[in-house]
């Protein structure tokens, strides 16, 4: 460790949270329909589309609506996914996926995730993944901050009966922040050298100095590579994802993917600020993400900064730190502050490969997905998971005090806990019992690139990506096999679902409840105390299931190489 | 304090959920969207970075009377001693009897070699380089760079102490002295931006470019 590479993160930390500020007071325009800038465009989208923009929406048909635009979707992927053959282009003539591929890639897109059971260069054309995959990226995104927008909603007054209107919040998100950003980000990647064509021909073909010829791919990278990270989406046009050179060309291309990354995430509890007109609450629950995630950075560079002890003995520089799956131009601390910040988000965007990460350093990527995506999550889905973790904090809290539980003037009540609890407990059975179970299986066994814990690490790594709506893989994982294509896909499903239907339900519910004036007996939800409160909540609830399991993977693995042994 | 604001929308319909009229909306707002982000943004988007940004547009490719060399960012395989290496890469094809081999720097791929920090393989794999390396360059201690696989299998860039190590053994197969190549190695080095924001690296296909255009001593 350096103290370069400390302050790089604190660089980070000081651009990302500074944006927030202005990204949440933007965020919140947006939410209440004071941003204006294309409402003829605005309003032409909804006279198309027969969407009445007065309506208003109850939580029940927030939720429906999301759920049917989100299965249209998934549906046209898949489609397109099958037919990419005989689709426009698609100079390298890629044949189409097969079924079961198909449906855990659009299962993967429609819900954020953007595991990649595929390999882009091989199983993907150019035209699937501008029709498909890249629309989904908008999509995706819009609907997760959609739902946000809904939930927060719920604490803006007495008795209310709505929650907004999704095709509303939608298209606003996307117009006025999704798309505006991913040209200027994608703009700039294109500066730095990040390809934007269209070529008829699958390859450039290069005759390298070495009297060889070299076969280049690619496409139009730099518009998708910016809504993959702005949405925490993270699918890679390449393989390699974010540590491509065409993906990410230089430490500035780096810087800014990890602040695209991170800016939406943490300005949403600060917009939640301004729509509840009381900004110290939202930055409450900032603070308490960005702790959990400065934490992680430091640790994991700080794994990664030691180097491998086997390679070092071996006669490998021990000032270099473990550069193995790295690339030079960003170096250690660029390459792990980027890998945390895309599991502390649900981007799941690579810079370096987790699988060679050392295993206490990848052992904090996977315990930051494990504890629900708050840190601060994915775009929107983030936020309305901390809101389950203030929840139950309140919860606790009252509970010591014997008082009935408030939060921001809503009474919490046993049925919001009752759907809180069940949101946070079934993510983790389909975890432990997705990952258990794939170990059992000849299959599943099979799959693992690594012999030793750090082949169970694989495992639990994927289960928990695909539950938690990451997408990152320790990917020497062969994944692309029945049991995980249809295993992985259906955890992607039941993890977006499953988890945002039961919160939209805790809205509605509280968006009922009168607004309570603060008496002296109120718990103050705005201050350190809450901030630690809350922090030990999410760690013990959210992370304290898995300890076993990380354990047996990360844990036995970091012990078993110091003590030198290798599989 | 207590706030009592409805949500701005006004409530002017009691709604009643329905699926069919649902459907509507729902079509087209994943039709339009399509359309917009998936088809008429792009090809606006790659007709102005094509007008204004060709260069990078295109994969920053280099040409060398006339020819396509490589692509300034992508890294190469090099094997003859008279130029810098490249970090290993894990890329693998397979031939023509369906045989797994190594394909270094094929850029139609990209990847890493995803072995664990305790897998036997790696630690194989990285003592015969590091064995392949003091042979050619020197006994010493060996750059992590120089033996490990990179993320993309496509990595441009090696270390500046790789760079030096590499240097004289260069000189020499050129017959130039070993300073001058040390010279260029100092002058083709990428810095890090105050120490924070990057690394001191250089550029192999660059700097072996500019090998090439040293005038014959």
């Amino acid at each position: 460790m350096t103290i370069q590479g400390l302050l790089y993160i604190a660089l980070v930390f000081a651009l990302v949270l500074g944006s927030a500020f202005p990204m949440g007071r933007y965020l919140a325009a947006i939410f209440e329909g004071r941003v204006k800038y294309f409402s003829a465009l605005e309003n032409g989208f909804y006279k198309l589309a027969g969407v009445d923009p007065n309506r208003a929406m109850r939580w029940q048909d927030y939720a429906v609506t999301l759920l049917l635009l989100s299965v249209i979707h998934f549906l046209l992927l898949y489609a397109i996914l099958r037919l990419q053959f005989y689709l426009p282009y698609n100079p390298q003539g890629i044949a189409g996926m097969s079924p079961r591929l198909a449906f855990n890639t659009a299962a993967s897109f429609t819900t954020n995730t953007n595991w990649q059971a595929y390999v882009p260069e091989a199983q993907i054309s150019n035209g699937a993944q501008m029709l498909g995959l890249a629309v989904h990226m908008f999509i995706s995104a819009a609907a997760g901050i959609a739902a946000a927008a809904a939930v927060m909603r719920a604490f803006t007054g007495s008795g209310l009966k709505s929650l907004g209107n999704f095709y509303v919040d939608l298209t606003r998100i996307s117009l006025y922040l999704l798309i505006p950003v991913t040209i200027i980000a994608g703009a700039l990647l294109v500066i730095a050298g990040s390809p934007q064509l269209f070529p008829n021909v699958p390859f450039a073909t290069a005759h390298t100095l070495d009297a060889g010829s070299q076969t280049i791919a690619m496409g139009p990278v730099a518009f998708q590579e910016a809504i993959k990270e702005f949405g925490t989406n993270g699918g890679g046009w390449y393989n390699a994802n974010s540590a491509h050179p065409f993906e990410n060309p230089n430490a500035w291309t780096n810087l800014l993917e990890n602040w695209l990354d991170l800016v939406i995430g943490f300005g949403l509890p600060i917009a939640f600020g301004f729509m509840i007109k009381d900004k110290k609450q939202g930055r409450a629950l900032m603070y308490a993400m960005a702790i959990i995630l400065a934490l992680g950075c430091v640790g994991t560079y700080a794994a990664e900064a030691a180097g491998n002890p086997l390679h070092i003995a071996a006669g490998l520089s021990a000032s270099d730190g473990n550069m193995e799956g790295k690339e030079v131009r960003f170096g250690i601390p660029a390459s792990t502050t980027f890998n945390v910040a895309a599991t502390g988000t649900s981007t799941g965007a690579v810079d370096s490969f987790t699988d060679s990460y050392m295993p206490l350093a990848g052992s904090i990527p996977i315990f930051l997905m494990q504890l629900g995506e708050v840190t601060p999550g994915g775009v929107g889905s983030g936020f309305y998971t901390i809101i389950v973790f203030a929840l139950l904090s309140v919860f606790v809290a009252g509970l010591m005090v014997g008082r009935t539980p408030e939060y921001l003037g809503k009474k919490v009540q046993a049925k919001e806990i009752k759907l809180a609890m069940l949101g946070v407990l079934i993510l983790t059975v389909f975890i432990l019992a997705g990952a258990g179970f794939s170990l059992m299986t000849a299959s599943g066994v099979g799959s693992l690139a690594n012999g030793g814990p750090h082949g169970l690490s694989e495992m639990l790594y994927a289960w928990t990506s695909a539950t938690e709506n990451n997408g990152s893989a320790m990917a020497g994982l062969s994944a692309d096999t029945p049991l995980l294509d249809f295993g992985l896909g259906s955890a992607m499903l039941f993890g977006r679902f499953a988890f945002m239907i039961p919160i939209l339900a805790i809205a509605g519910s509280l968006a009922a409840k009168p607004k309570l004036p603060a008496s002296a007996g109120t718990f103050p939800t705005d201050g350190p105390l809450f901030i630690g409160l809350l922090i030990g909540v999410i760690i013990i609830l959210g992370g304290l299931q898995y300890l076993p399991a990380d354990t047996l993977g990360p844990l036995a693995d970091h012990f078993l190489l110091y003590s030198g042994k290798t599989f | 304090m207590s706030v009592t604001r409805e949500y701005p929308i006004p409530a002017t319909k009691e709604s009643q959920i329905s699926f069919i009229q649902e459907l509507r909306p729902a079509l087209s707002l994943v039709a339009l969207f399509t359309i917009i982000t998936g088809f008429l943004l792009p090809m606006a988007f790659t007709g102005v970075m094509q007008l204004v940004l060709p260069y990078q547009a295109n994969g920053s490719l280099i040409r060398v009377n006339g020819q396509i060399v490589g692509s300034a960012i992508i890294g190469q395989n090099f094997t003859s001693t008279k130029y810098f290496t490249s970090r290993p890469s894990a890329l693998t094809g397979t031939d023509s009897k369906g045989n797994t081999i190594p394909t270094p720097y094929d850029a139609s791929e990209s990847g890493a070699s995803n072995l664990g920090p305790a897998s036997a393989t790696l630690l194989q794999n990285i003592q015969q380089r590091i064995a392949a390396y003091r042979k050619t360059y020197g006994p010493g201690v060996v750059p992590a760079d120089a033996v490990t696989a990179s993320g993309s299998g496509l990595d441009p860039d090696i270390s500046v102490p790789n760079a030096l190590r590499q240097a004289p053994a260069i000189a020499a197969a050129r017959k130039i002295s070993a300073d001058k190549v040390t010279a260029l190695v100092n002058q083709m080095t990428h810095h890090a931006f105050l120490g924070i924001v990057g690394t001191d690296h250089v550029n192999v296909l660059q700097l072996n470019l500019a090998l090439d255009a040293l005038p014959a001593s």
